[in-house]
């Protein structure tokens, strides 16, 4: 039986090997998706482009505009002269912020009556305006304290430094700069072993099929455990290869932190890998050609990228699909990655997410063997 | 170019499609899927955040401050811990995305004066979510830091309590700052990439592998009318998938529709053209259908995914990657689909990109229509 499953082992590899192309397929799309997703995937929000129309135009207004303009959130790009111009910038998307202040203004803060700060936000995009305005808020917030500290000084100069205040300290952990990079990257690994393991593995047994070098293999004395294992084996070592050279790319490249124990994170791929054998293995049994392979295989990937968490929370989604996520193995994987990565958490807190990954791996490939058996009489 | 065989060409790439089951699969249930996928699971709202409290005083102060966190639609305090190990294991174990630990003298600092600080323990790795935690509770912070020093300034009777400015916002464009009217248009750009493209990648790689090719050659068909007669039936699904999915974001999703539709369709046209004549390029190159998916998967769906500005903003890319996106044609009609969809724009604001999309349209059919050789 080794002997068998040995010789089904090289074939394979071979198979895979032989084609520049599909050795290409392992090495060039990973890296590529890892740089393109590293640096576009990012929900940072610096340089808002911004527009100011100041109708008062005082040393006070301009102390206020001075300050957006000092701060790396906004990129004052433009001063208005006109109301008009503003739907105009809007319109055509060169501001996505126009910060407007009436005439009046100093002399509201000044007699310490409320002065109105107006800002048209374009919330097409809502994270951007959500976040933008939060930012907004901040400034204008220490401009304000500053005045009216200055006001309090003036009228009651002794006991002003008494006053009570609450000062929110700001401890973010795991990822102390806020950058969504640190977020996205590990993240990625997740969805590009994915993408690899199911589409390989489908396509494996569905082309021998297609080209009907699978009857030929079925009429050797190999057993069907021996054939299934010399179709998944392969796939296996080429995801363990491509999740080290993504990790190590990740790393390396865009300086992520790898935090945890690297045991854990080979326990938490190897699980994960098990599953996507399982689903690929799934797919090829319930496709006759490679187009449907694909299509199949692409109506399991894209929800399972979108309901594991990668691009945004779970705990976002409707209740319903909530549920739905803790069938997806990739939701586990990405509190894997993550949590190895950022947190350098253990298998104390994260053995619920390998049970898990086993579990499902476990059954898709009990699940995907007994049909396949059935797929090959 | 002979009308009969273009015809006949189309109607036998029609009823492939037809006769298998899952292609009619794709064409109907795939766009349907990636829209109430993408439209429910992708929020970047940070609703209703997980936040532990520990409360070293246990005032009636630092309740009521909490409550405020209580009271926010933001947040949801979900536990009250009694020591700070619980609080670090409820955020390694992300059970809590916020800690907020009162420390055991805020009421008497509030009574004696000057600052307190409160401790806003955050999960960072989420750094969106994080941000817009922070920016959360820094306004429940502020806004009960304002009473108190109203409560102070009146004690004293001193000078009149004040907010010397506030900020009012207007949201233009899409006014309740619903994520769900940003994504919702997107995926239309996103669906139209993977149909057109994924449809077609295989259609001349299958062909070839299957052997069929070599029947095609042997018959008086041109390969322009090959390609045309292959990219018609397409054309016309793609067409009616846009259609659908934009009347399903409209009356399903709830997001308005601004603009007009001859702009919308004629745009929707040029992308499809580009995106299917991208698939057949693809096809006759790759010639082996898992390099011609996988090839299709990179060079159409990822950057309509990554680079069109549909989750990830452009503006926030390193400038490098900002060039990058203008080479690929999602750029363009994701700006137009959601400058029609939520701003109503005219004609004249997106004479730019519906140019480029033309001129993308022209390029990509015409190497298209170069690439295809008959011989073996």
């Amino acid at each position: 039986m080794f002997g068998r499953l040995r010789h089904m082992l090289i074939k394979e590899l071979i198979q895979v090997f032989r084609d520049k192309r599909t050795r290409f397929l392992i090495i060039g799309p990973p890296i590529i998706q890892m740089i393109i997703f590293g640096y576009a995937a990012n929900l940072d929000i610096h340089h808002i482009p911004t527009a100011i129309l100041d109708y008062d135009n005082t040393r006070v207004s301009r102390d206020l505009t001075a300050r957006f303009g000092a701060s790396s959130y906004f990129d004052v790009k433009k001063r208005l002269a006109r109301g008009k111009e503003v739907t105009e910038a809007m319109d055509r998307g060169e501001v996505d912020l126009v910060l407007r202040i009436n005439s009046g203004f100093a002399r509201d803060v000044g007699k310490g009556s409320t002065a109105h700060l107006q800002v048209i936000v374009d919330s097409s995009n809502s994270n951007t305006a959500l976040v933008g305005l939060g930012y907004v808020n901040q400034v204008t917030a220490s401009f304000a304290r500053d005045y009216e500290l200055a006001r309090l000084r003036r009228s009651m100069p002794f006991s002003v430094g008494r006053m009570p205040s609450i000062v929110l300290e700001r401890r973010p952990w795991y990822n102390p700069d806020l950058s969504s990079r640190w977020f996205f990257v590990p993240g990625v690994i997740g969805n590009l072993m994915m993408v690899i393991v199911v589409n390989l593995t489908a396509f494996a047994v569905v082309r021998e099929r297609e080209i009907g070098t699978l009857e030929q293999i079925m009429v050797t004395p190999i057993r069907r455990a021996e054939f299934i294992m010399g179709k998944t084996v392969p796939f296996f070592l080429i995801g363990i290869l491509d999740a080290t050279l993504v990790t190590v790319f990740g790393t390396l490249w865009f300086k992520v932190p790898l935090t945890g124990s690297i045991l854990v994170l080979a326990l938490g791929t190897a699980l994960f890998l098990l599953c996507m054998l399982g689903v690929g293995l799934f797919i090829s049994t319930v496709s006759g050609t490679q187009q449907q392979a694909m299509a199949t295989s692409f109506f399991f990937i894209m929800p399972a990228i979108i309901f594991s968490g990668f691009a945004s929370p779970i705990g976002s989604m409707p209740v319903v699909l909530q549920w739905l996520t803790y069938l997806n193995p990739s939701r586990y994987y990405q509190v894997v990655l993550r949590n190895v990565f950022l947190k350098g958490t253990g298998l104390d807190v994260l053995w619920p997410e390998m049970a898990a990954m086993a579990a499902l791996g476990a059954l898709l490939l009990a699940v995907s063997v007994l049909r396949f058996q059935k797929s090959l009489d | 170019m002979k009308w009969h065989r273009l015809q006949a060409m189309a109607r036998k790439e029609m009823l492939q499609i037809i006769r298998d089951p899952r292609s009619v699969a794709i064409v109907v249930i795939m766009p349907l899927l990636m829209m109430l996928a993408y439209g429910y699971g992708i929020s970047l709202d940070a609703k209703r955040l997980p936040v532990y409290v520990l409360d070293r005083e246990g005032s009636q102060q630092s309740q009521d401050f909490l409550k405020r966190f209580q009271a926010s639609q933001y947040f949801q305090v979900v536990r009250s811990v009694d020591n700070y190990p619980e609080l670090v294991r409820a955020l390694d174990a992300q059970s809590c995305q916020l800690g907020i630990v009162i420390p055991r003298d805020f009421s008497r600092s509030i009574s004696r004066g000057g600052p307190v600080g409160v401790q806003a323990l955050i999960d960072a790795t989420d750094a969106n979510s994080a941000n817009l935690a922070v920016n959360y509770s820094e306004a429940v912070a502020q806004s009960y830091s304002r009473e108190i020093q109203l409560e102070w300034l009146r004690r004293r009777g001193g000078g009149r309590p004040t907010q010397p400015v506030s900020v009012d916002a207007r949201t233009w464009f899409n006014e309740n700052l619903e994520s769900m009217d940003n994504i919702v248009p997107g995926v239309v750009v996103v669906v139209m990439a993977v149909i057109g493209t994924f449809l077609t990648a295989l259609t001349i790689a299958r062909e070839w592998e299957r052997g069929t090719m070599e029947q095609l050659i042997s018959t008086p068909v041109t390969p322009l009318e090959v390609m045309l007669g292959k990219l018609a039936p397409y054309f016309v699904i793609g067409l009616a998938d846009t259609v659908f999915c934009t009347l399903l974001g409209i009356w399903w999703f709830g997001v308005p529709f601004r603009g007009n539709w001859p702009v919308f369709l004629l745009s929707a046209a040029l992308f499809l053209l580009v995106v299917l004549s991208t698939g057949y390029f693809i096809s006759v190159i790759a010639k082996s259908q898992l390099a011609a998916s996988q090839v299709a998967l990179l060079a159409t769906f990822l950057p309509a995914f990554l680079l069109s500005g549909f989750i990830f903003p452009i503006e926030q890319m390193p400038a490098f990657i900002q060039v990058v996106t203008h080479i690929f044609p999602a750029r363009y009609f994701m700006k137009i689909v959601r400058n029609v969809f939520l701003k109503g724009s005219s004609v004249g604001v997106l004479s730019y990109d519906l140019a480029a999309l033309a001129l993308f349209a022209a390029v990509l059919a015409l190497l298209a229509t170069r690439a295809f050789k008959k011989q073996l």
